[in-house]
């Protein structure tokens, strides 16, 4: 039996690391990335829990999660490729052009 | 137990690949990487008894979506630093022998008849997972999300389709008639020149004026 701590601090880790790599890096695509590690970040914490509570809920809302992270790479690569179109570069501090 | 043997091996492999994601050059490097740490998550979530995420998390994440992922990347055509000669031929030596020890494993297998998990189907049936159990509810009690769920991949294919067309290919939609290109009678009778492709342009004004 694993103790319920353990995936916990493997999902604050994991969603750590993807917030800064939306923080740190640049390319839009590895910022895409880091959003997945995230979302997988609470889906893990959602599933430790459906463990612990001996419950499928937790299971079915990972898979809605999954769901909606298909259709948000989806859309948000659509505009990626739509931004590489305009400006030749997917790097976000290019694209500055409503900044104050 | 074998099982916190294998989420802290899984958990290792995680959260090396993770951070590899983040702090690795080269966009396609990421992407790998990104692939491998979710199969290390669907590892996990195997032996937190959510058999069924860890298929959907192979079949979803580390096939359809990082597919889209690298699909993008390649499209873009990103430059990237370029390898130098020493580090390609360590890598593909590398490359020979990791080769060569799976090989040497695979026929070490199937020269000794190994075979994965119990044998005796019963068994591997009622220890099959929880696909029936989630399917029950996703079902009954799930059932409107689980509908409005296809309503967000209907809404999210038709906008990616809409965004991702290039503007040319909208503003072309009523399909303009193609003007009537005036050849100039000079441009055929005139004598054979000695560029060609200068001809055209340069008979071009005469012609219209």
């Amino acid at each position: 039996m694993i103790p319920l701590a353990w995936p916990l601090l493997l999902s604050a880790f994991l969603f750590t690391v993807g917030v800064i790599g939306v923080l740190v890096r640049r390319n839009a695509i590895v910022i895409f990335m880091s959003v997945e590690l995230m979302l997988n970040a609470a889906n893990l914490a959602f599933v430790a829990f459906a463990r612990q509570m001996n419950s499928i809920d937790g299971q079915v809302f990972v898979f809605f999660v999954m769901t909606v992270a298909a259709a948000e790479v989806a859309v948000g690569l659509a505009i990626i490729v739509n931004l590489f179109r305009l400006r030749e570069s997917v790097m976000v501090d290019e694209a500055n052009l409503l900044k104050g | 137990m074998i099982a916190p043997i294998l989420f802290a091996a899984f958990a290792g492999i995680l959260v090396v690949s993770s951070l590899l994601v983040i702090l690795h050059r080269n966009p396609v490097a990421s992407a790998l990487f990104l692939v491998a740490a979710f199969c290390a998550l669907a590892g996990i979530y195997l032996t937190l008894h959510a058999e069924f995420l860890g298929m959907v998390q192979i079949i979803v994440y580390a096939g359809a979506i990082m597919v889209l992922f690298l699909f993008v990347i390649m499209y873009m055509n990103l430059k990237h630093d370029i390898e130098t000669g020493v580090q390609i031929a360590v890598r593909r030596g590398l490359g020979w022998i990791a080769g060569g020890v799976m090989t040497a494993e695979a026929v070490l297998l199937v020269s000794r008849n190994w075979s994965v998990g119990p044998t005796a189907l019963p068994e591997a049936i009622a220890a099959s997972g929880n696909t029936q159990a989630v399917g029950q509810v996703l079902y009954s009690r799930y059932l409107f999300p689980f509908e409005i769920t296809s309503m967000v991949l209907l809404v999210a294919m038709v906008g990616a389709i809409l965004i991702s067309k290039s503007p040319r290919e909208m503003k072309s939609q009523p399909v303009a008639p193609p003007k009537p290109v005036a050849v100039p009678m000079a441009t055929v009778i005139a004598p054979a020149p000695i560029a060609p492709a200068t001809v055209p342009v340069t008979h071009a004004p005469e012609a219209s004026a």
